[in-house]
């Protein structure tokens, strides 16, 4: 069944689109991801125009998250004054990115930078999550405990800063501009990449404040939806990219998915769910990195004045 | 009568024979008793709605012949349909550290969104070189009018690369042989627009050709616009950003939220 996007202006199966929506709502409530980082990648290489593919994505976390966070805040899984914070940054951080996106728009970069900062992201990450998943696996099955993931509660950087605010959910005592840094960043490539920021928000409260782990996915859920809404808007009024009709596809799709996903978790050994993720997140950094170096089917592009 | 003629042609032939000349000439001068074209079209407006998935366009007509003489077997018709021009940027990529990257850019003032010609022979069986180019018959002659003050050849480099993407996009097409001419009467030619087409004005130029010359030309109009639903998310994206934005949001919220509660109850 074909659709056409008026957005983006083309025309597309409408089958395959509600697909990639639930696979990577499958994985979103399985990780706790958004799954920005398949779907942005995904629909570029159907033909989706980026930036389009970019805001709508972001449209869609958002639908995706609110039954993630309703689900986690149900079994106090999101500490919200850790959230707040991390909004806080994160809303100024999109901001911030979109200036940032009209700039490299007009300097014809965007794409590049697009790009490298998934390869470098997705690899960083995908890399450790490996490490650390194959670890856990062979000590499961060496019959002995599983290694408790060593995160240093106390970094000096974040202990030097001033003000600290008590965390009940996430078990800290720390200053509120630490998690308002990473809410920033989060925002940031929110906004540049079309991701919910979920996986640099995992990774970061986990390993580097030290976040008790009850509360991370719930957390991150909670900022992707206020800046993924927030990118929505910022699309919407710079851009004007963001495309109803794909995100409403996708929606179908991944809100679908993300129940399925998250009941799906259940059944799966964690950190076997964890190696998988990471197997997904090397495939892909390694796909755009082999995009970057391979002759592009066009060297030519153009942009309309 | 025809005496007097006849005598006054004696007294003065020289005044005859330039008259003759005169007379054999007023046609191409005129366009008196050369063929009139009466074009048409199957559709004056096409409308994107959601299972737009392309059109084609048949443009048909009739090849009329002043005085009642005889059709000329040897008539072939092209038809040129062109989109809204538009001015763009041309970027072309280069490997740096190892990377592709864009390096270097071209700018075009007026470039067709849209070009399709249709013909009934072979573009240089058609016209010759220089008719084509004026009347930018063909993908190759058509002007682009670049901005950029650089030399011909990187101007040349961009405009191939320009061409040769409108082309594998579809958006711009050679389709010879899509016209056909019926006894010298009747020509119809049949031109698939894709899916990405843009919307805007666009002209259809029919052209009537006699030994390698243009000798009668017809303009038709085509709108190509986004029709209910599609036209109106495209308007609101543009009109009302803040509110559409506001929309898109809530639309989301909506959906995550239906799915949350559809998905709690089965479980429950």
């Amino acid at each position: 069944m074909h659709l056409y996007l008026p957005i983006a202006g083309l025309s597309v199966n409408a089958l395959v689109i509600v697909l990639l929506g639930g696979m990577v709502g499958v994985l979103s409530g399985m990780f706790g991801v958004g799954g920005g980082f398949l779907t942005t990648p995904l629909l570029i290489f159907y033909g989706v125009p980026p930036a389009v593919a970019v805001a709508s994505s972001a449209t869609q976390i958002t639908g995706t998250s609110v039954s993630g966070v309703l689900a986690h805040s149900r079994r106090q899984g999101v500490d919200f004054r850790m959230g707040m914070v991390l909004v806080a940054g994160g809303a100024v951080g999109s901001f911030v990115g979109g200036f940032v996106f009209h700039l490299l728009q007009k300097t014809g970069q965007i794409d590049t930078i697009i790009n490298l900062l998934y390869v470098a992201l997705l690899g960083w990450i995908g890399i450790g999550m490996a490490r650390e998943s194959v670890r856990a696996v062979l000590a499961t099955r060496e019959g002995k405990p599983c290694p408790p993931v060593t995160t240093k509660r106390h970094r000096k950087w974040i202990a030097a800063l001033p003000f600290r605010w008590r965390f009940y959910g996430a078990g800290l005592y720390i200053s509120p501009i630490a998690p308002l840094l990473l809410g920033f960043v989060t925002g940031l490539l929110t906004v540049l990449m079309g991701v919910g920021g979920g996986f640099i928000l995992v990774p970061g409260l986990l390993y580097l404040f030290g976040v008790s782990a009850r509360v991370v996915v719930g957390t991150s859920l909670f900022q992707g939806l206020f800046v993924t809404a927030t990118t929505t808007l910022v699309h919407a009024m710079t851009t004007h990219a963001v495309d109803l009709v794909l995100a409403g596809l996708l929606l179908i799709g991944s809100v679908t998915g993300a129940q399925i996903g998250s009941a799906l978790v259940q059944k799966v050994r964690p950190e076997r769910a964890r190696m998988m993720l990471a197997v997904i997140v090397l495939a892909v950094a390694i796909r755009m990195a082999l995009g970057l170096t391979w002759r592009p089917d066009a060297i030519y592009t153009v942009q309309l004045l | 009568m025809g005496g007097r003629v006849g005598v006054r042609a004696g007294a003065a032939p020289n005044i005859w024979k330039k008259l003759l000349a005169l007379l054999a000439a007023l046609p191409m001068l005129l366009g008196a008793s050369e063929p009139k074209l009466v074009p048409d079209v199957s559709d004056t407006q096409i409308d994107i709605a959601y299972s737009f998935t392309g059109a084609e366009l048949l443009l048909f007509g009739a090849i009329l012949y002043p005085g009642g003489r005889a059709p000329a077997p040897d008539t072939d018709v092209a038809v040129v349909i062109k989109g809204p021009a538009e001015p763009v940027l041309v970027r072309e990529k280069a490997k740096v550290a190892g990377i592709w990257v864009n390096h270097a850019s071209a700018r075009f003032r007026s470039v067709p969104s849209f070009y399709a010609v249709a013909t009934s022979r072979p573009l240089d069986q058609l016209v010759s070189a220089r008719t084509a180019a004026i009347y930018e018959i063909g993908i190759d002659n058509l002007l682009l009018s670049p901005a950029s003050g650089s030399s011909a050849d990187e101007r040349a480099r961009f405009e191939s690369g320009l061409v040769d993407l409108k082309r594998r996009s579809g958006l711009y097409a050679e389709h010879v042989g899509a016209v056909s001419v019926r006894q010298g009467v009747l020509y119809r030619a049949l031109v698939p627009i894709p899916a990405r087409v843009p919307v805007g004005q666009y002209t259809a130029e029919t052209y009537l050709i006699r030994n390698g010359h243009i000798v009668a030309a017809a303009t038709r109009q085509i709108r190509v616009g986004k029709s209910g639903f599609e036209r109106f998310v495209a308007q609101a994206a543009s009109d009302y950003p803040l509110l559409y934005g506001l929309a898109a949001i809530l639309i989301s919220l909506l959906m995550g939220f239906a799915a949350a509660s559809a998905f709690g109850r089965v479980r429950r």
